[in-house]
């Protein structure tokens, strides 16, 4: 592989950034390549990349395809291409019973069923999904976005519509996952189960690989932390300085801890609200009314966030709050709790939802609050990773104590596969990492 | 570090609980299984100890089942082994230069064990493993390329232990490399993903030791690579193949896990001064149950003592043992409830729970609750639907073999 | 794992008798199953040691091989039993039904297909290593082997294969489908060893579960992988049968026929023959004793429609198989196949997934604890309730529809239901509070204006809903593998030759 430096992580954030995406653009332009990677942690203004190729390429005179994962990835790529190229013709493939959201309607955006109906746009966008139905038609260039997210299955269906791609994606988040044992096709340079891009890579391996050196998200109090403990060898930086994101809220009234937890993640952009150590199963109603109420106590603050885009401040509501957990009863049993409490609108969802999302302030169940054991799943440095990284502002931590002692227990036994290349951090250390982290911004909640 | 004076009393502590009792070595094989069940104090002090456990499971009365090899396999091993190593290693350099791309380095291979004649000391060992890493780090025309049975120093709980790799450092393009010859089978490109596990966990404590001694030496510990190659049989022959491991990830473990045992220091502060498992019978027992033990069922595959924690895990608390002994999974599901017989009576609601215990309660009742609406109540004792079949008569199974068999 | 499942192990191991984990089984049972039981050599990627197989309980027919490293004996080992295994596997090929497709082809599926049971998770490995060692086995030039041994491997490989793919039931292990039925009081890996298994399902009249498997603990294993120190009694017999063959071989200079044993290498494999049987003798037994306690659980509702899918697969790969032209499964799938296959088997699991909490209130009661389903009267019911959705013209029936219950479904408003009384209905949460479930019926009404008599449910039907819908996604078109694109290292250089070209590796073998 050809790694493409793309400078230390020093200097002027944006003059770096530019660079990054002058250098894809370049590759891109030259020709000398079939594809091109970037990897973007969290934040990196991986969609402004796509909508600034995806203009150059239209300019250029070349029809682009665009794959997205999720629907809802694709309307939010279409609102900004229609925002940054209202000239572009753009459309949309979709299924049955679609409907465009209303961020879309009376843009230039043309809907269709059919790729037929789209054959006039300069760019059309669909999921990877509604790709693999598309028959004979084919683009000189691709983007795929969200492509460490996608697996090398839906690739191999949807490749065959393209000549050249560009392939964007986070390495740093949750792997995409099988229901059944995929152990057998591990070896496999192609194994369906694996990330679109790991198997990209082992075919060619010649593919300029690039990185994009700057997050906009993450505040300056997150990206060292998120940069070490899952990035190791990848470092990034933040875009904006320290003190250049503010959070404050009103008074507090309670005195208690969720204000006390509440007030050091405005000062510190972090904070952990700490249970005492108890084993829980799956659904510790303790935790999960903590995660509520301090969701909760975050809008009933009334904070505001002031940043580089918004200086005036905004109004902290719920829209911009988001609570993150692992499983399903966990999102079910908060969400119960956020209508008890009045609070219904704040978005709780699992990790693997939360991918690619982004919110002033996260409050996150730690996977590994309240467990006896702690398993590959609990562990996966990618669940950690996203739930750590979705917030510009701050982000909560609710666990019971006791973690660093669970982790020091757990057996070391993972299996080994031939030709499956090692990933990096393991769970372990970046959880250590984080909970270092935590540690120094801490209030205690007694039961 | 740990002071002189700290260590020496470690030491002499650890000696009165070993009392007569064989020690063992630690090898790569022992070191990696730390990681096994890290949790486990009593292992921990036994380790740290250095006793062998597999004799003081036949004093405890559970004869340990586990880590006996086949002498099929072990004879197997020998032969592949001894093939690969062949005319001086002139088969180990083809898969070595197929692999990694360069060819090894020009010089001989050492024996450190069988270079003289009679077996050499284990100091004397050390030394030439020394002595050879040095002048091959340092490029010496004559420095040796395959260095085979090297013995290496490693200091394990505070306890100067010696390693035999059943491996070999190989120099590769000024680099060493650590290679392990394993007789199992690489099949169309895969192999069993345990014992790759095991071995890859095993090849990275060779690193890690030799990373130490290189240290020691005044060496660039980085002239140990942290990819190892593995030689494998391929496919269902016994012609060698050779695949690169990168072990970063278990050297990482390794690391954490010997810095975590020098911390049986806090284990031996719990238990009486005058402590030793260098008893008899039902002592033994006593002496050995005073260091608490975390036992899984993964011990059973892992641990010498394991039958005997089971037997002792099962057998505790009020009823029935404890929640563990069924397996992690089935723990999870209980919060903290660590008897059985106390998560059935908060199931039948025969008891109260107490502080902390409410939200698993009301989800064991419930359980309770459907359990009972599908099958119907579960009495003490009660079988199975369907179980209640006669059991057949049938001649002795031996001798209906002998009937039928021999075709052909 | 669900307080359910955990409850069941806690009152196993309080008990000391093993409990239901499931109310019906959950695999097709054949009425002729054949029983495998294999041993393999240690330290050997492949070298099969004996079998002990056939249909019939009372007449199990041992296959053993004297001297397993001995290539000539290893592939006579392979034919005899391919002599047994084949006119068992293709008897069912004949019996056929015609099935019509929607939008393709119709297609002869056989009316029942073959069963092999073995012990352990084990011998599902140990076909698909037989199926590696042998199908690609030539039957003429000097390594030649006999016909039945590539044919072997290739059935093999087709039961080993089909055995991944969630729900089927061609290939089997006794551990696998003694655990879906019962729970037992110890942990799951001890229940990987099917005497203590079966010692805690059907100890010994009188005795409790528990100290039954603790007896049998430590005794023959089940295989394929022999006990070391069975091992070590086996060394000497083995030395022996080489003495007597070499003694044997001196006497009459020059023969040829290594098979061709006079009275002392009878003698040496005969009691290498006693050493294998009393050895392999009672997991014979035992599998054939879970035969028994299996058959005489109901069946899920739905097994004959997975065991149908068995039937089509097995037909499908009989017909090829009786193709001149067709060749022997490839070593490792292309790209194309991979994928198929791993697509495959996912909509497999969850079709079995959404079946089996259908087909068993007691897995069903797992979903409900989890607030994923929800078990209740209907109370009332407002059957004329008509809806207009948002950006429709015209309003659709929507009856609202009221349960009590004492679940505590977790799901909100909005949230789609299946119901497991009624498979048509769909049904959307309006409102649910502890105690009370609304839904507004929205499927399973017929096109009309007004609901289809009897689709609507009536006040007094205990009905379960879950939110766990299965949908049943037709397997996307993958590409042809010439067409496998630059992503996935573009199409294969060449088919692989329908025989390995490279000499046969382990042919040319000394094996020491």
């Amino acid at each position: 592989m050809t790694t493409v430096p793309t400078g230390r992580a020093a200097g002027d954030p944006a003059a770096l950034a530019a660079a990054a995406t002058d250098a894809v653009l370049a590759d891109l332009g030259s020709g000398a390549h079939r594809g091109v990677v970037v990897d973007s942690p969290p934040g990196a203004g991986k969609s402004t990349l796509v909508v600034r190729a995806a203009g150059e390429l239209a300019q250029a005179g070349e029809r682009l395809m665009i794959v997205a994962q999720t629907n809802n990835q694709v309307d939010d790529l279409l609102v900004r291409l229609v925002q940054d190229h209202p000239a572009l013709t753009v459309g949309r493939l979709s299924a049955t019973g679609y409907r465009l959201p209303p961020a879309l309607v009376g843009t230039s955006v043309l809907n269709a069923e059919k790729a037929e109906a789209l054959d006039a746009c300069a760019v059309v966008v669909a999921t990877a999904a509604k790709w693999a139905l598309v028959q004979d038609r084919r683009w000189p260039w691709a983007i795929v976005d969200e492509a460490y997210q996608m697996r090398s299955d839906a690739l191999l269906l949807v490749a065959r519509l393209f000549d050249r791609a560009l392939f964007v994606g986070d390495p740093g988040q949750l792997d995409p996952f099988a229901t059944v044992d995929t152990s057998r096709w591990h070896s496999l340079s192609y194994d369906p189960s694996q990330s679109a891009v790991v198997v990209l890579r082992r075919h060619n391996p010649d593919l300029p690989v690039h990185r994009l050196p700057v997050s906009w998200r993450l505040p300056a109090s997150a990206a060292p932390l998120v940069s070490e403990a899952f990035y190791p060898f990848t470092p990034f930086r933040s875009g904006t300085g320290p003190g250049e994101r503010l959070l404050h809220f009103g008074a507090a009234r309670e005195h208690d801890a969720y204000d006390a937890a509440v007030d050091v993640a405005a000062k510190s952009g972090w904070g952990l609200l700490e249970l005492p150590a108890r084993f829980t199963a799956a659904a510790d109603e303790e935790a999960v009314h903590a995660v509520a109420t301090l969701a909760a106590r975050l809008l009933a603050r009334g904070g505001t966030t002031i940043g580089e885009r918004t200086p005036d401040g905004v109004p902290l509501d719920a829209s911009r709050i988001a609570i993150g957990v692992s499983h399903r009863e966990q999102r079910a049993r908060v969400e119960s709790a956020l209508r008890d409490l009045g609070a219904a609108e704040i978005v709780v969802d699992t990790a693997n939802r939360l991918q690619g999302r982004e919110f002033d302030v996260t409050v996150v169940l730690h996977p590994l609050s309240g467990r006896r054991d702690a398993t590959e799943f609990h562990l996966e440095t990618g669940r950690l990773c996203v739930l750590a990284s979705r917030h510009r502002h701050a982000c909560l931590v609710v666990a019971r104590a006791g973690i660093p002692d669970l982790l020091d227990a757990h057996p070391t036994a993972d299996p080994v596969h031939l030709g499956v290349p090692v990933s990096f951090p393991d769970g372990w250390e970046a959880n250590q990492a984080v909970l270092a982290e935590l540690a120094r911004h801490r209030v205690a909640l007694s039961g | 570090m740990r002071t002189t004076g700290t260590t020496g009393a470690i030491a002499g502590r650890l000696e009165q609980l070993r009392g007569t009792l064989p020690t063992r070595n630690h090898n790569a094989r022992t070191v990696a299984a730390l990681a096994a069940n890290p949790g486990c104090a009593r292992r921990g002090v036994l380790d740290a100890a250095g006793i062998e456990k597999t004799v003081l499971a036949d004093r405890l009365g559970f004869p340990a089942r586990y880590g006996g090899r086949s002498p099929f396999a072990i004879g197997r091993g020998n032969v592949f082994e001894a093939r690969v190593k062949a005319d001086g290693g002139t088969e180990l350099r083809r898969l070595l230069a197929e692999t990694l791309g360069a060819n090894p380095d020009a010089g001989a291979l050492v024996d450190v064990e069988h270079e003289s004649a009679g077996r050499p000391s284990r100091e004397e060992r050390v030394a030439r493993t020394r002595d050879a890493l040095a002048r091959a780090a340092r490029g010496e025309p004559d420095a040796c390329a395959i260095l085979d049975h090297p013995l290496l120093p490693l200091d394990v709980a505070g306890r100067r232990a010696y390693l035999e790799p059943d491996a070999m450092a190989c120099r590769v393009a000024g680099r060493l490399y650590v290679v392990e010859i394993k007789s199992f089978a690489i099949i169309d490109g895969s192999a069993d993903p345990g014992k790759l596990a095991s071995a890859t966990r095993q090849a990275a404590v060779y690193v890690h030791a030799l990373r130490r001694l290189a240290a020691e030496l005044g060496l660039d510990p980085d002239v140990v690579a942290t990819d190892i190659v593995l030689v494998c049989a391929q496919d269902f022959s016994n012609r060698p193949v050779a695949v690169v491991l990168d072990v970063r990830r278990e050297l990482a473990t390794t690391r954490r896990r010997l810095e975590r045992l020098s911390g049986v220091e806090e284990l031996l502060g719990e238990l009486p001064d005058t402590l030793t498992f260098d008893v008899d019978g039902d002592l033994a027992g006593e002496a050995v149950a005073r260091v608490p033990a975390a036992y899984v069922p993964d011990c059973l595959s892992a641990c010498e003592l394991a039958l005997f924690c089971r037997d002792e895990a099962r057998g505790c608390g009020p009823g029935g043992g404890s929640v563990g002994t069924l397996g992690t999974s089935v723990r999870g599901a209980l919060g903290g409830i660590e008897d059985i017989g106390d998560a059935l009576a908060l199931a039948d609601g025969t008891r109260a729970a107490r502080p902390g215990e409410e939200d698993v309660a009301r989800l064991l009742r419930r359980a309770q609750a459907l359990r009972t609406e599908v099958l119907g109540a579960e009495m003490p004792g009660s079988q199975a639907p369907g179980i209640a079949l006669p059991r057949p008569v049938g001649p002795p199974a031996a001798s209906r073999a002998e009937l039928s068999g021999g075709v052909g | 794992m669900s307080a359910i499942a955990a409850l069941g192990r806690l009152r196993a191991a309080a008990t000391g008798a093993a409990q239901p984990a499931a109310t019906v089984r959950h695999r097709h049972l054949s009425a002729r199953p054949l029983v495998l039981v294999p041993y393999v050599l240690a330290g050997e990627a492949f070298a099969p040691l004996a079998v002990l197989v056939g249909t019939d309980r009372d007449r199990p027919h041992l296959l053993a091989v004297p001297q397993p490293r001995d290539r000539d004996r290893r592939f006579a080992h392979a034919a005899e039993l391919g002599r047994l295994l084949l006119p068992y596997l293709g008897a069912f090929a004949a019996e056929t039904e015609t099935i019509e497709r929607r939008g393709d082809d119709p297609y002869e599926r056989s009316l029942d297909a073959p069963q092999v049971l073995v012990p352990t998770a084990g011998g599902v490995e140990y076909l698909r290593l037989l199926g590696r060692s042998t199908r690609f086995r030539r039957t003429d030039g000097e390594f030649a082997v006999a016909e039945e041994v590539p044919l072997l491997g290739r059935w093999s490989t087709w039961l080993a294969d089909r055995a991944g793919v969630p729900g089927s039931s061609v290939l089997l292990a006794m551990t696998d489908l003694l655990t879906q039925a019962w729970v037992t009081g110890q942990s799951a890996l001890e229940d990987g060893d099917l005497a203590a298994l079966l010692a805690w399902i059907d100890p010994p009249a009188g005795q409790r579960g528990d100290r039954a498997a603790r007896a049998v603990e430590g005794g023959p294993t089940a295989g394929p992988a022999t006990d070391p120190a069975f091992d070590e009694r086996l060394v000497p017999l083995i030395a022996a049968f080489d003495e007597a063959v070499a003694a044997e071989r001196a006497e009459a200079a020059g023969a040829e026929a290594r098979t061709d044993l006079g009275p002392r290498g009878r003698d040496a494999e005969q009691a290498i023959r006693d050493a294998l049987a009393a050895e392999l003798m009672p997991t014979w037994d035992r599998v054939w004793r879970g035969v028994e306690l299996l058959g005489a659980l109901p069946a899920g509702g739905s097994v004959a429609g997975r065991w149908e899918a068995d039937r089509a697969s097995y037909s499908f790969f009989a017909a090829d198989l009786a193709d001149p032209e067709s060749r022997p499964q490839p070593r490792v799938p292309g790209a194309v196949s991979a994928a198929a296959q791993l697509a495959t088997r996912e909509r497999a699991q969850a079709r079995l997934d959404a079946e089996q909490v259908r087909d068993d209130p007691l897995l069903m009661a797992a979903v409900r604890l989890a607030g994923e389903a929800f078990r209740g009267g209907l109370i009332a019911v407002d059957a004329e309730r008509m809806v207009a959705e948002p950006g429709k013209k015209t309003a659709r029936p929507r009856p609202m529809l009221t349960f009590a219950t004492d679940d505590e479904p977790l799901f909100g408003p909005g949230t789609d239901l299946a119901c497991v009384e009624r498979p048509d209905a769909k049904a959307r949460v309006l409102e649910a509070e502890p105690g009370r479930v609304v839904l507004e019926l929205r499927g399973g009404m017929g096109g009309g204006k007004a609901p289809k008599p009897g689709s609507v449910p009536e006040v007094g039907e205990v009905l379960c809903w879950t939110s766990l819908i299965a949908e049943f996604r037709r397997g996307p078109d993958w590409p042809a593998v010439e067409d496998t694109p630059w992503t996935h290292g573009g199409p294969p250089p060449e088919p692989e030759p329908e025989v390995a070209s490279d000499p046969d590796d382990d042919a040319l073998e000394e094996w020491s």
